[in-house]
């Protein structure tokens, strides 16, 4: 599903933030990615969503090779690809349902298909009833649920979720990762970033861990390794 | 996928009535100023077919009057006749005798008894005279050089008349009119200029307003068209809407100027004309205004848009 062959990236002055990273993630594996800030995570989440260009290396997702993608294409390979960020980034001027519609939207789907669509995916994440509500009237975790919506309503192969609990207290953190883990129930390959040891540690799944430039493990059932 | 295309055409213009409506206050400056602009677009159009108008309906009335001596002879005549038909410059010749010319002058002369006793109480003394009608009034050289020569000139009783007065009418109209035509254009595009870098900073305030939005159409895959469009076809609103504008602002004054000035003649601008041509052809210029509007608002927000969404590369 995603394919990193020899990897670099390099921004100009300060030294390479990733420096011949290779990974492969098979299609429905759940894998978490580890690493202290400005480890590279970052990096390796924009490199993925082509928000920038590998300096060198070779990237293939879901069978898309980006050295052969056209700028015209990107729209398309980021509606294949969901993201949900640490500071949720939705729409404080939308509604709940106006939020994830919007993904919708810009997508060129029918409003008849996403009147459909939303309160379904709505549900899936546990906010059935907050479709009025905007991201200011409710909690974190809430915000953070319709920020997963969002990113799962055009059924992604592959969700990047980078640190989605770091603004989150425990109990919140744990309902947006159950909310991942099945949304990898159905079929989609999660990378998910996260700070917390707990997690990483009860989740029990493969995990990578990043540190300057390098992934410096890779264990099929990792633990979170400190400094 | 045409289905897709054509539902995000729509939301393109949607969206852009939508900020269109959000952004109005913001964009009052960028109205008022390309109304302005298509207010003077649409005073050139109208001075200048006016001045055109004036120029091609005095033109008409040029002409190039040749006295003969009452002693010359039919044969002489229409031998001058023949000869002045052949000349470059001469639409056509006319003929008008002695008797002709008393009767026009009876006729122009009918509420004034005291001119019309003094000529039926001598001989006819009017002379008879040829009526030259110039093809181009501006180049009465190669006429003027032929009724000069000797063998010309002692067939005239009289010196030529030129409509000289009209002559000089015609060339002050006509480099006026060139005057206007030039000033015109600069000013259209000086105006034109200036409500573009108008346009294009209320564009980019309005980009800047909606940064994160922006940022977040990109980052879920928006097209570059999902994401310029509306920009776009707010600013081709703002073009529409200053062209009504305009339009209204430039009726009302006609209505008061032709009311107020009688449709008279206004030193060269005949103000009725102006005035019916602009009410003749409301509707094109409208046309004219809106498209040029549009024009001018499509141009300066794809410029803005292509400079302040760099969408591939951030």
């Amino acid at each position: 599903m995603i394919l990193l062959d020899r990897v670099s990236k390099s921004y100009n002055r300060r030294g390479p933030a990733l420096e011949r990273i290779s990974l492969h993630v098979e299609p429905k594996e759940f894998v978490i990615i580890v690493g202290q800030s400005g480890a590279g995570k970052s990096t390796l989440f924009k490199l993925l969503t082509r928000e920038e260009k590998p300096t060198t290396g070779k990237i293939i997702v879901g069978g898309i090779d980006y050295e052969h993608l056209k700028d015209r294409d990107i729209p398309l390979l980021r509606r294949k690809i969901g993201v949900v960020f640490q500071d949720f980034k939705l729409l404080n001027n939308k509604t709940v349902y106006e939020n994830v519609a919007f993904a919708l939207e810009i997508a060129g789907i029918s409003s008849a298909e996403i009147k459909h669509t939303v309160p379904k995916v709505l549900d899936v994440v546990g906010l059935k009833g907050k479709e009025n509500a905007y991201p200011l009237e409710l909690s974190g975790g809430e915000r953070q649920r319709v920020a997963i919506a969002r990113a799962i309503i055009r059924q992604p192969k592959i969700l990047i979720a980078d640190e989605p609990t770091g603004n989150l207290d425990p109990k919140h953190a744990w309902d947006v990762i159950k909310v991942l883990e099945k949304v990898n129930r159905f079929g989609t390959t999660v990378l998910l970033t996260t700070h917390n040891q707990e997690i990483v540690n009860a989740l029990k799944r493969r995990v990578v861990t990043i540190k300057d430039g390098h992934i410096v493990s890779d264990r099929a059932v990792g633990q979170y390794r400190g400094n | 996928m045409k289905d897709h295309k054509y539902i995000t055409l729509e939301r393109i213009i949607k969206n852009g009535f939508v900020s269109f409506g959000r952004n109005v206050w913001l964009a009052i400056a960028a109205i008022a100023m390309m109304a302005i602009t298509l207010t003077i677009l649409l005073f050139a159009i109208v001075a200048n077919t006016t001045f055109n108008h004036t120029i091609k309906d005095i033109t008409s009335h040029i002409d190039v009057s040749v006295y003969l001596k009452d002693t010359v002879t039919e044969a002489q005549r229409d031998k001058l006749i023949g000869d002045v038909k052949h000349l470059d410059n001469v639409n056509s010749v006319s003929y008008v005798s002695k008797n002709d010319a008393l009767k026009q002058y009876i006729k122009q002369n009918a509420n004034n008894p005291d001119l019309l006793s003094a000529i039926s109480q001598t001989d006819n003394p009017l002379p008879a005279s040829l009526n030259i009608k110039p093809k181009d009034p501006n180049q009465l050289q190669t006429i003027k050089d032929f009724l000069d020569k000797p063998e010309v000139q002692s067939l005239q009783s009289d010196p030529t008349s030129y409509s000289g007065d009209r002559k000089a009418a015609i060339d002050k109209i006509t480099s006026a009119t060139h005057f206007f035509q030039q000033a015109g254009v600069v000013g259209i595009i000086v105006f034109i200029i200036i409500s573009m870098l108008i346009i294009f900073n209320t564009i980019r305030m309005a980009i800047f307003n909606r940064r994160d939005e922006l940022v977040i159409m990109r980052l879920l895959g928006a097209s570059t068209a999902y994401i310029r469009g509306p920009f776009i076809v707010e600013t081709m609103l703002y073009g529409a809407v200053a062209a009504i504008i305009s339009l209204t602002i430039c009726w009302a004054l006609f209505r008061v100027a032709s009311s107020t000035l009688q449709a008279s003649s206004l030193g060269l601008l005949d103000i009725g004309y102006s005035s019916r041509y602009f009410s003749d052809h409301l509707f094109s210029i409208l046309t004219i205004q809106i498209l040029v509007g549009i024009l001018i608002g499509a141009a300066s927000s794809t410029i803005a848009a292509r400079r302040y969404l760099r969408l591939n590369r951030q």
